[in-house]
């Protein structure tokens, strides 16, 4: 010790000398665990991640994180069912994080400020035709082109879009919004071409060294109906591509949908739109069993579709069909109980669901179809080596977002394929689930709803019935997000720490910047219980 | 409250900091270039609760005074933890005397830095609970009563600690400690004895008395900020856990100050002049149990039997506690 003035005795803060880190049994270790809400995306997107740097109003940043997994946030935003929100841990707090909303602020903020795509790296030679422009097709022609490769995408349809032009009516989404998405994919220099149906893809692998196929599933399944001979009986992908072209299909006053997914919604959705007085979908089981998403039921029934469950329709005449009852047995399955009823209608349109055309791998013996999809492995490559295939004409949710997600995948799959490997998949860090956060940190803050568009609007014209939130209204939703199983920079486990041994690695108050000081930490493990994200865990010493 | 609370942000203010807030919003303890006025490689357990009140303390007075203070600190675990011969945690200007007379000296101190007109230099005495509600109390009645110009803050752990865990006057009810056995019909601490030290010292009339815990650290820093706008005698008595004192996990040292606050045990208010002039409500509210269970001073308590019993009679503390101080009231959040 060195000569000290009077009265003092002891040298500040020399008790780091002292390394208390010894006395640990156990050590605390920052984590990043899985948000459920990453975990239900089927596009795969780092949900968490984005909402991030949509926190501090860095959109361009969320979107560029986005756009990783998912070409089309203003797509999703509009038209996915959001899996990410019924998973969300906020949920069993107060509400879900309206992620799907903010999505669509990021992805409609892109669209109106201009913001392109990285440039893509180097060509590697390497050429991939991809057959349909659907989403699928188009996420994967995306995946590829970003990751170097020369992409054809050939498509049958008028303009590229699949389901998500033809199918999805245009007051869900909008078809500049469409349009400004798939553009930019274009500018990436994929080649788009239109009325080119591919029929022999194995052929095509002379051109190129591998093949996509993502025709969807675009057949309206047929349902046998005992009908008058001036009965008119539509198809509803027939009704909704017309209205996609801009006709004005002939259906009457009194429409009947014979159906009980989202199409047939789409369809009633549609026809009142185009002057049906009272649309009337008619289905087979109840509405709990119905496949349509119930969002979707309820904005239909809030714009006077009827409904009519537990009914099949038996006989279609001229300006007339008949229904019948149905009942539950005690499976759960609908059975007929003789009892009719004669309603007016002046169009019938069946929406009962769609399939694969299957003449695509006719050419093709070693492709097979199994239950009316294509078979693939798990590396989403069909029986034929170098030809893969996706989306709603393999076994799938069908969903635009699974078709992204597929479109994704098999890019990965093919650019591994092209270099001759397997690709090795991330590892998946274990669930970030409710019981590890500590809820006690974040304040209540109920979800913000998205304003719907005038019921009386949306009844006679094809604006968007869904309307984006503004600016301050996302902010306030992304930063509801919990952050779950990852840092985002709360100073917590720097400020809890009984013994300084929290470090900043720089200024701080940015996820990830903390460092544990293995000198002095005691191991006491309050950073881990007071993290709110649960990005904290302890792990023994013997075994770190 | 008076602590400005952020609402909308994931954690409005309850964490220490949020990178979303402007810096002059965060907590002093987000800010790396806190004091850290008892710094790393101090002797104190794993988890204890008084290590890190006495650094919220500390550093957010510093912040306050501008590092213009001196410390005065009484016997207990956090002197002897911070000051094994040759080494010292201390990064603010800091001295011990004895175990009974911390109010005193700071009082002397005040009055030394004013004979020589440097009343710009601001003083803190502290303690333990035993040191400030038991062998000290007489010194800081008369610190009170003179009106001394200093800030006494009390780590309330609820026993002599350092000592080996013998009761205190700020012991608990039906607690277990060496010198209060978990036997017989009464087992611990006997009830209806004991100091409600903030009540005593608002009965002086000093200018502020307010009460905190480690388990909310802006609050804590809030009420050393507004103790140090005022001239005179002031008293915080802060909560800290002790993890071996009270037998409890040391992850769960800040969960355990929160529970407190959270049944209503520990009343968390400010007073001004002898009248309380805030309360923080309740955001969660728990039954005892919640709190008590975790404690193995209150394990007799629950085994062998469920002592329904002396827990009604703890509940019965806790809603006096609330009616008095209005903590479910409508909060703030
Ligand atoms: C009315 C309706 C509404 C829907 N609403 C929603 C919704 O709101 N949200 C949601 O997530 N999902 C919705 N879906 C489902 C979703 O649209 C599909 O799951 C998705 O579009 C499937 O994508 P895909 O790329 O596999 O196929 P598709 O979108 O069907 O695209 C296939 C493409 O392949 C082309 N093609 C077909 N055959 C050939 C060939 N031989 N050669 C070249 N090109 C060919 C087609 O022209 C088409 O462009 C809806 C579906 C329908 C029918
Ligand atoms: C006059 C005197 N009596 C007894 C002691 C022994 N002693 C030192 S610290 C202590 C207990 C301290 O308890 P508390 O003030 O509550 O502080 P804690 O250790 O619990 O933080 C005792 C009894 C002493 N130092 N001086
Ligand atoms: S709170 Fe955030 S991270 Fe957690 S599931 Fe919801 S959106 Fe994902
Ligand atoms: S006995 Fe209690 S107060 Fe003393 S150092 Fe240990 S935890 Fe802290
Ligand atoms: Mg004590």
């Amino acid at each position: 010790m060195t000569e000290h003035p009077f009265a003092i005795t002891l040298d500040v803060g020399s008790s780091l000398a002292n390394r208390t880190g010894a006395w640990r049994t156990e050590r605390p270790v920052y984590v990043n665990r899985m948000p459920p809400c990453n975990d239900a995306c089927p596009a795969g997107e780092n949900v968490q991640a984005w909402l991030y740097e949509a926190e501090d109003g860095g959109y361009e940043r969320a979107w560029r994180q986005l756009v990783r997994d998912n070409p089309f946030p203003a797509i999703m935003g509009r038209v996915c069912y959001h899996p990410c929100q019924d998973a969300c841990n906020r949920g069993q707090l107060d509400e879900a994080v309206g992620i799907n909303a903010v999505e669509r602020f990021v992805g409609d903020e892109a669209i109106r400020r201009g913001w392109r795509f990285d440039p893509p790296p180097a060509p590697t030679g390497k050429r991939v035709l991809v057959v349909g422009a659907g989403p699928c097709g188009l996420s994967a022609a995306y995946h590829l082109a970003v990751r170097g490769h020369a992409v054809t995408v050939r498509d049958a349809g008028e303009a590229a879009g699949g389901m998500m032009r033809y199918g999805i009516p245009a007051y869900r989404l909008p078809r500049d919004v469409l349009d400004a998405e798939i553009g930019r994919i274009v500018d990436l220099g994929v080649t788009v071409e239109q009325n080119r149906r591919v029929d022999d893809p194995v052929a095509a692998l002379a051109e190129f060294d591998a093949v996509f196929l993502a025709v969807g599933a675009q057949l309206s399944k047929r349902a046998y109906v005992p009908a008058g001979e001036s009965a008119r009986i539509l198809d509803a992908l027939g009704v909704l591509h017309d209205v996609a072209e801009g006709e004005r299909p002939l259906l009457g006053r009194r429409v009947v949908v014979y159906g009980g997914g989202n199409t047939a919604l789409d369809v009633a959705r549609s026809a009142k739109r185009l002057g049906a007085t009272e649309p009337l979908v008619v289905y087979r089981r109840t509405r709990a069993q119905m496949p349509a998403h119930p969002e979707e039921t309820d904005e239909a029934i809030e714009e006077g579709v009827r409904m009519r469950w537990l009914s099949t329709i038996a006989y279609a005449g001229s300006g007339r069909v008949v229904v019948e009852r149905m009942r539950l047995d005690d499976n759960g399955f609908p059975q007929p109980t003789g009892e009719f009823e004669e309603l007016p209608a002046d169009a019938v349109v069946l929406a009962l669901g769609q399939e694969v055309d299957r003449s695509i791998v006719d050419s093709a013996p070693d492709i097979e179809v199994d239950h009316g999809t294509v078979r693939v492995d798990a590396h989403l490559m069909t029986g034929r080596p170098g030809v893969f295939a996706g989306g709603d004409m393999v076994p799938s949710r069908r969903t635009v977002t699974d078709a992204v997600g597929h479109g994704k995948r098999a890019a990965r799959e093919i650019d591994a394929w092209l270099g001759g490997g397997t690709p090795t998949p991330a590892a998946r860090p274990p669930l970030a689930t409710f019981e590890r956060l500590n809820t006690w940190y974040y304040s209540d803050a109920p979800a913000t709803l998205r304003p719907r568009l005038d019921l009386a609007r949306r009844a006679s014209t094809f604006d968007e019935v869904v309307r984006g939130l503004d600016e301050s209204t996302a902010l306030f939703e992304a930063r509801r997000c919990l952050s779950c199983g990852n840092c985002f920079g709360c100073d917590n486990c720097f400020g809890v720490c009984p013994d300084n041994a929290v470090r900043k690695l720089d200024e701080g108050h940015r996820a990830g910047s903390y460092a544990i000081d293995l000198d002095y930490c005691k191991g006491c493990g309050i950073c881990v219980a007071e993290c709110p994200a649960g990005a904290i865990e302890m792990v023994p010493e013997e075994e770190s | 409250m008076p602590v400005n609370r952020v609402k909308f942000y994931q954690t409005g203010s309850y964490a220490v900091g949020n990178r979303l807030l402007d810096p002059r919003s965060r907590a002093v303890q987000s800010d790396p270039a806190r004091t850290n006025a008892i710094t790393t490689g101090h002797r104190a357990c794993q988890g204890c609760g008084e290590a890190l009140g006495a650094r919220y303390v500390l550093d957010a007075a510093m912040r306050a005074t501008g590092g213009k203070l001196v410390t005065v600190n009484a016997t207990g675990c956090l002197e002897v933890f911070s000051t094994p011969f040759p080494e010292s945690s201390w990064r603010v200007a800091w001295l011990h005397s004895l175990f009974g007379n911390a109010p005193a000296v700071a009082t002397g101190v005040a009055a030394a830095l004013r004979a020589q007109g440097r009343e710009d230099i601001r003083v803190i005495g502290q303690g333990g609970d035993g040191g400030t509600v038991d062998i000290g109390f007489g010194c800081l009645s008369g610190m009170f009563e003179r009106d001394d110009d200093v800030l006494f803050v009390c780590y309330d752990n609820q026993a002599y600690m350092n000592t080996g865990v013998q009761r205190s006057g700020a012991t608990p009810p039906a607690a277990r400690t060496a010198t209060t056995d978990a036997v017989g019909p009464a087992p611990g601490n006997a009830f209806g004895q004991g100091k409600d030290a903030p009540r005593i010292a608002m009965a002086h009339g000093i200018p502020y008395v307010a009460t905190a815990t480690v388990a909310d650290p802006r609050d804590l820093e809030y009420k050393v900020e507004r103790a140090m706008s005022f001239r005179g005698a002031r008293y915080l008595h802060v909560l800290v856990p002790c993890p071996l004192g009270w037998g409890s996990a040391a992850r769960d040292t800040v969960r355990l100050a929160r529970l407190a606050t959270q049944c209503g045990l520990f009343p968390v208010y400010e007073a001004e002049r002898g009248d309380v002039v805030a309360a923080t409500p309740i955001r969660a509210a728990v039954p005892v149990t919640e709190y008590l269970r975790p404690q193995r001073r209150f394990a007799h308590l629950f085994r062998p039997e469920l002592r329904t019993d002396v827990i009604g009679r703890i509940q019965a503390i806790a809603d006096a506690n609330i009616a008095r101080y209005g903590l479910l009231e409508a909060g703030h959040d």
